[in-house]
């Protein structure tokens, strides 16, 4: 009989154990640093987004509408950029270099914008080129409608895959029942485009009647991580869930992610969305994240500055305020850990030209990561 | 489920109270909700309870019933840096978030009549304007 409470009382715990395992997928806190932060940039408020001219300059997005020239130590704040329609989440977000920047000088830039006739903004993609700090050129490739006065979720990552191709995301705008299924509906999409914004003949809705044919694939909720993986050269995302649920997710052609209809996440008041996490013709995240770290932005590791780190994926915690390492085997993430802890919200993370992982930290700056030797 | 019908009837009870008494105010806090539930949740939490060592509570906040004008300030343009609520400290950063004076009142009405807390004077559009950089 004693025996029999034990063996029960062991069940029990066992059970408690498998079952906390699961949701808990808890980052480690890694013995061994292999590089000291150092702040690179500094007095910036929401550094949105970063990219790398080819002189060792940086240029920086401000959330606020500012566009930052960081050249020899110095601040140069770039005029005749876009209007930015600053509110929730809004402003001006993402940049990104064409990847022959240095032949054709083009540089892209995502922002929520007001243009159109209803109240409100949506995310919009342009491209501009870039003399003694002034934008010039600029051109209107894409801007989301209807607009709406809601604060959340403009998505807004760009990144190039190796045919050339310019992908960017746009979150649902808060309007999930509407418009993420909806590839007649702007918002919750990756967007696929030619370099000069002319949409592809291959694209996926092409011949669809009354899609957005700029379409690549859809059921998103708010991606804010977009790059291209350095060796398999396929798009990845990492996207915001609602309270718990956010993902990682390798974009395929077409696909279907599957939100609001299936979610590893809940509702922000602890009411279910929906009771399934798949369903038939809907993709898989190769992660999630329960609780949500609210990641934004993301890099792949491919310099050898830092011991074992190259291959691994680094995306910014803004809720949990560090730097998560992914180890991945394949598509498969078997460590995680936590860097920079306790320094501020993580917006974006990138990898300089010299190999150098760059940080940007809400309310502090732009940190460097220098290699220990 | 009892609990949870009775709350929802003390609720009512509380709104139809409150409602017989300042209409102004429970229209001006319905309004603030809808901003609060998109603007501010995923951070503040659905109970203005925030998260802890992170985003500070608004849910019997000290800094949020002594501080009204540097509340509604940092609500209007933004919030930075060091910040003690209820005896414990914040440094992070907020983002202006581009309401209007008027979603402002809103929402400030909302909150700070919400989770336990009460204010015997209503934020108007007025003070809201009043309040500068």
């Amino acid at each position: 009989m004693k025996n029999s409470i034990t063996y029960l009382y062991l069940f029990v715990i066992t059970l408690n154990f498998s079952c906390a395992q699961e949701p808990e997928n808890k980052a480690n806190t890694p013995n061994s640093i292999p590089f000291t932060a150092e702040l690179f940039v500094d007095g910036l408020q929401i550094p949105w987004g970063m990219a790398f001219l080819p002189h060792g300059s940086m240029l920086i997005t401000e959330k606020s509408g500012d566009l930052i020239h960081f050249q020899e130590g110095k601040k140069n704040h770039i005029a005749n950029v876009p209007k930015v329609y600053v509110r929730g989440q809004g402003g001006l977000m993402d940049i990104c270099l064409h990847p022959d920047y240095e032949t054709n000088g083009w540089l892209y830039i995502t922002y929520a914008s007001e243009e159109g006739n209803e109240k409100g903004g949506h995310t919009a993609l342009m491209r501009a080129k870039l003399k003694d700090n002034i934008l010039y050129d600029n051109e209107l490739l894409y801007k989301a409608g209807p607009n709406t006065t809601k604060g959340q979720h403009f998505g807004s990552r760009i990144a190039f895959d190796n045919e050339g191709y310019l992908y960017f995301s746009i979150g649902e705008r808060g309007a999930r029942d509407e418009n993420p299924q909806d590839i007649t509906r702007d918002g919750g999409k990756i967007y696929r485009l030619n370099d000069d914004g002319s949409v592809p003949e291959d694209n996926p809705f092409i011949n669809e009647k009354g899609a957005k044919t700029a379409i690549y694939s859809y059921g998103h909720r708010n991606p804010q991580g977009l790059v291209k993986h350095p060796e398999t050269g396929e798009i990845w995302d990492h996207e915001h869930g609602p309270r718990g649920g956010d993902e990682i997710n390798i974009i395929e052609k077409g696909a279907n992610y599957g939100w609001p209809l299936i979610t590893y996440g809940i509702n922000y008041s602890g009411t279910p969305i929906t009771d399934k996490t798949e369903m038939e013709g809907m993709k898989q995240p190769i992660h999630y994240w329960v609780p949500s770290i609210a990641p934004s932005g993301m890099a792949f590791v491919t310099s050898d500055k830092y011991k074992d780190w190259k291959g691994s994926l680094l995306v910014g915690s803004l809720s949990f305020q560090y730097l998560e390492r992914l180890t991945l085997d394949g598509t498969k993430v078997t460590n995680r850990e936590k860097l920079l802890e306790n320094m501020g919200r993580v917006r974006d993370v990138r990898q300089g030209p010299d190999g150098i992982i760059y940080v940007a930290i809400e309310g502090k700056g732009i940190y460097k990561l220098i290699p220990k030797h | 489920m009892k609990l949870r019908l009775l709350t929802i009837l003390f609720f009512l009870i509380g709104v139809f109270y409150t409602n017989a008494q300042e209409p102004e105010l429970q229209s001006s806090m319905v309004r603030g909700s809808e901003i609060y539930n998109d603007f501010c949740v995923a951070c503040h939490m659905p109970a203005g309870e925030g998260i802890p060592f992170v985003f500070p509570p608004l849910a019997k906040s000290d800094y949020l019933k002594q501080q009204r004008t540097a509340s509604i300030k940092g609500v209007k343009f933004g919030q930075e840096g060091e910040l003690i609520v209820n005896g414990e400290t914040y440094n992070n950063t907020m983002a202006p978030m581009g309401l209007d004076d008027g979603e402002i009142a809103d929402v400030m009405n909302y909150i700070m009549n919400s989770w336990g807390n009460s204010t015997n004077e209503m934020v108007t559009i007025k003070e809201v304007e009043a309040i500068t950089e």
